[in-house]
Order: structure tokens, then C-alpha cells, then sequence
């Protein structure tokens, strides 16, 4: 497998992860968006952890942070702190059950928020944390669906073999 | 082959050097405002095309209701738009007149005349940003002479600033953003505050205003000008609520944007310093010279 044509599969999803990212919602279900980039993502980094590493993620987040116009660097540290779990825990992730991975999502979902949440804080920035944490609950609660969904892709463009 | 374990300790040493790199990046973003061009770059060749296509569907729907509109509703707009322009037109006339007047008094007391302001139409895209933010993406950027810190207005009243740039789209702050601050003046009593944002697109709030300052409910705040971003005498809000609790050291006053912050969606650019001269005078830069240069 080399690595050039792993990535004519893991761009295009990433693109349309930002596209959804930014796609116009109506106002109340905006706060329920999920973080669909992060999330496409953290499948990739499962699905072929030599590939999609830290560095990836490091990337990703900047474009994430230019996206949201927050300030450089915000989502970045979440992005990459999210991987390097997945990337020293895969081979334990990818026995769980859908259920189960849903649930370490939910975590890591949860303190990438929170650590964007501080970068905030720490600028002056701080929103209301009422409604904070719905996208890391509605990206746990999507991930079975975007998991089956990757892993066809991938299937069909067969960039991994193995898991 | 896949290899069973990954090698262990360059994983974590890229990531604390990752971490580290994160961080020096975001004070230099944030304390030194060093990286506007990696991130205009960014912007320009990476985001804006996917910002683009997603704006696409919403375009189509304006073209489509455009093209499938009837003759007659087209015929009936114009209409009203012709007598919209003969209205505008004829008080348009008044203020021609009394500009000259004011020119003319402000020569005599040699003061120093009104600097001229360019304004360029922009569109908002339709485009969600961080909903904890108070932001909108425009579909003009360096291309067009578009600074960081241009003040937004629309029809109505000042609607923020841009704060960040791409090569064809411009990241702009509206004054409802809680980190936005506007130095505004109440035109009927000629006093000065400051309007914050609050993070509600309906409400600003005037700090540090004492409890005996002259001051009534519906009273227009303008742009003061202080400060030297925004120019002058733009309405900004009105005044709907104010309280004077005793035990406070300021009265707690709270006022309304005029724009239309989260429902306009052509907006104006403006050019308030002249030291931007050569905005470009192609079809679409509707250039209002008010007054002469300095």
C-alpha cells in the first residue's frame, strides 16, 4: 500500500467533511452540528494509523481554525492531541464494538472541546457552555453510521487492507 | 505489510513538538497578528473554493427566482424602484446643497473640510461560521482593496469590521461580537461611550457611562469617529433600555444595532481614509465621493 494513493480517497471525504462543516443551517440546529472533520478524520487515523498521523492532523486543524476564524493554532492542538490517542490506542479501538467506539468518540470529542473551549477563555473569548457540548454528543451518537459509511469507501477504493 | 506496533516514541515526540508548534502558533496569531498572511493564503486557495461551491446552491435559488419571475412583477418592481429613486433622488438634492453650505462654513472657519469616503457593494456569502461568533464571510477580498479593520456598513447603520482577508473573500466582525468594542457618540447630547457587543445580534451594551449622563431611551447612537477606524456620524443603534442602580458606579445602558446584523445580505464596504487611492473604478465599485480630499 503505498501512501500517494491513500490519499485519492482520504482528501476527497476531508473536503466534504469542511463543506458539511460549513454547510448554512437553520439557527437551532446549528448548535447541533457536529464536528465532521474531526470526525472523518479520526476514521481515517483507525482505518490506516502510519498514513494518518499527527502531522495530518496538526494540518487539518489549522485549515479547520482558518475555516471558523479562530484564532490559529485553536483546533490544531485539540485535532492533534485526538489523534495521538487514536494513534497509540487503534489496535484497541478497532475491536470495540460500534457502540463502544461511539463511546470513545464521545470522550475525545469532549476534550477537544474543552480544550478549544480553554484556548477561548484564555483570550477572552469564552462562549456560554450551555449548548457547548451538543456536537461532540451528536457526532458520538453519528459515528456507527459514518463509521459503516468510510469503511464501504474505503472497501471500494481498497486504500487498506487489513481492519 | 502493516507493522504491528508503531514506533512508539516518535509518535509522542511529534505530538509534544506538534503541541509546542500549536502553541507558538496562536500567540504569534493572536499577540502579534503575525500570520494574516499564511492565513490569507490559506483562505484564498484552499477555503474559498469549497466556500464557493457551497454558496452555489443559494445563488442558483436567487438567479432561478429571478429568471422565473413574471413580466409583470418585474414591470411593478420597477416601478416602485423608480419612484424609491426619484424620492432618494430629490433628498438627495437637499443634501447636496447643505453639504456645500457646510463646506463652505467649514472653509470659513478654516477647519478642515470633510474627508471623502469610497464604498464598494459586497455580498455576504451563505456560509455558517462558529456560531459563538458573531462573523459573516464577504465575496470580496484583496482583490479588491479590502484592509483589515475596513469598516462594514449596510442600508441601515455600521455593521462591523474586517478582520480577516483572503485574496476574494474577507472575514468580517460584526459589532455584536462580544470582543467587538465601537466608540460611538449620542448624537442628540453629543456624549461619548463605547458600544460592546454581546455576543446577541440585537444587543450592545454602553459601558462606563455615569448615572447623571444625559441620556434617554430612543436616543440614536452614531460612530464617533475616535479611534479612527470607523468614520463618523454612521447611526449604529438606539438606546432601549436603560438602569441606574444605586449601589453601581455606572448605569447600565443597553441599545439596538439599526443594521440589519443577521439579515442584510448586500452590505457596503468603505474607504473612509483616501489613503487607499487607486480602488479600482471598474462597473462594480460604485464610488460616492462626498466632498472633496483633504
Amino acid at each position: 500500500m503505498r501512501s500517494q494513493s491513500c490519499f485519492r480517497i482520504v482528501i476527497p471525504t476531508l473536503i466534504v467533511a469542511l463543506m458539511l462543516h460549513m454547510w448554512p443551517l437553520p439557527e437551532w440546529l446549528e448548535y447541533l452540528r457536529p464536528e465532521w472533520v474531526v470526525l472523518v478524520l479520526m476514521y481515517w487515523a483507525l482505518a490506516m494509523p502510519e498514513q494518518i498521523g499527527v502531522t495530518v492532523a496538526f494540518i487539518v486543524g489549522l485549515l479547520l481554525d482558518v475555516t471558523q476564524g479562530a484564532i490559529l493554532g485553536q483546533h490544531a492542538v485539540g485535532l492533534v492531541l485526538v489523534i495521538f490517542v487514536i494513534n497509540t490506542q487503534y489496535q484497541r479501538i478497532r475491536v470495540f464494538s460500534l457502540a463502544q467506539q461511539a463511546l470513545v468518540v464521545l470522550l475525545l470529542l469532549l476534550i477537544k472541546s474543552v480544550l478549544v473551549l480553554w484556548v477561548s477563555g484564555m483570550v477572552g473569548q469564552a462562549p456560554d457552555i450551555d449548548l457547548y457540548f451538543l456536537p461532540a454528543l451528536s457526532g458520538a451518537i453519528l459515528w456507527p453510521w459514518l463509521f459503516i459509511v468510510l469503511r464501504d469507501l474505503r472497501r471500494r477504493f481498497t486504500v487498506a487492507r487489513s481492519f | 505489510m502493516q507493522p504491528l506496533f508503531l514506533q512508539g516514541p516518535s509518535v509522542t515526540l511529534r505530538t509534544i513538538l506538534l503541541v509546542i508548534a500549536s502553541v507558538i502558533v496562536m500567540v504569534a496569531d493572536h499577540r502579534w497578528h503575525a500570520l494574516e498572511t499564511v492565513r490569507g493564503a490559506l483562505e484564498s486557495y484552499v477555503v474559498y473554493p469549497i466556500r464557493y461551491t457551497i454558496n452555489l446552491p443559494s445563488r442558483l435559488v436567487v438567479w432561478g427566482d429571478e429568471s422565473l419571475s413574471s413580466h409583470q412583477q418585474l414591470l411593478d418592481d420597477n416601478r416602485k424602484l423608480q419612484q424609491q429613486q426619484l424620492r432618494a433622488q430629490v433628498s438627495l438634492q437637499k443634501l447636496s446643497v447643505l453639504e456645500k453650505e457646510n463646506d463652505r462654513l467649514r472653509k470659513m472657519l478654516s477647519a478642515q473640510p470633510k474627508v471623502g469616503e469610497l464604498v464598494l457593494v459586497a455580498e455576504i456569502l451563505a456560509i455558517d461560521l462558529d456560531p459563538y461568533k458573531q462573523q459573516v464571510i464577504l465575496n470580496k477580498g484583496s482583490n479588491k482593496d479590502v484592509y483589515i479593520g475596513q469598516p462594514i456598513i449596510d442600508a441601515w447603520g455600521v455593521m462591523g469590521q474586517v478582520v480577516h482577508m483572503g485574496g476574494f473573500s474577507s472575514t468580517v466582525l460584526l459589532i455584536s461580537d462580544p470582543s467587538h468594542a465601537i466608540p460611538v457618540q449620542v448624537s442628540r447630547s453629543g456624549l461619548r461611550s463605547t458600544a460592546f457587543g454581546t455576543g446577541n445580534s440585537q444587543l450592545l451594551e454602553l459601558r462606563y457611562i455615569p448615572h447623571n449622563a444625559d441620556l434617554e431611551i430612543g436616543d440614536v447612537i452614531t460612530t464617533s469617529g475616535l479611534g479612527g477606524r470607523f468614520p463618523p456620524n454612521y447611526p449604529v443603534g438606539r438606546i432601549t433600555s436603560i438602569e441606574r442602580a444605586a449601589g453601581e458606579s455606572f448605569a447600565t445602558v443597553v441599545a439596538e444595532p439599526v443594521a440589519h446584523l443577521d439579515r442584510s445580505r448586500e452590505v457596503l464596504l468603505v474607504w473612509h481614509k483616501l489613503q487607499v487611492k487607486e480602488v479600482d473604478t471598474d462597473t462594480q465599485t460604485t464610488a460616492v465621493v462626498k466632498g472633496k480630499s483633504q
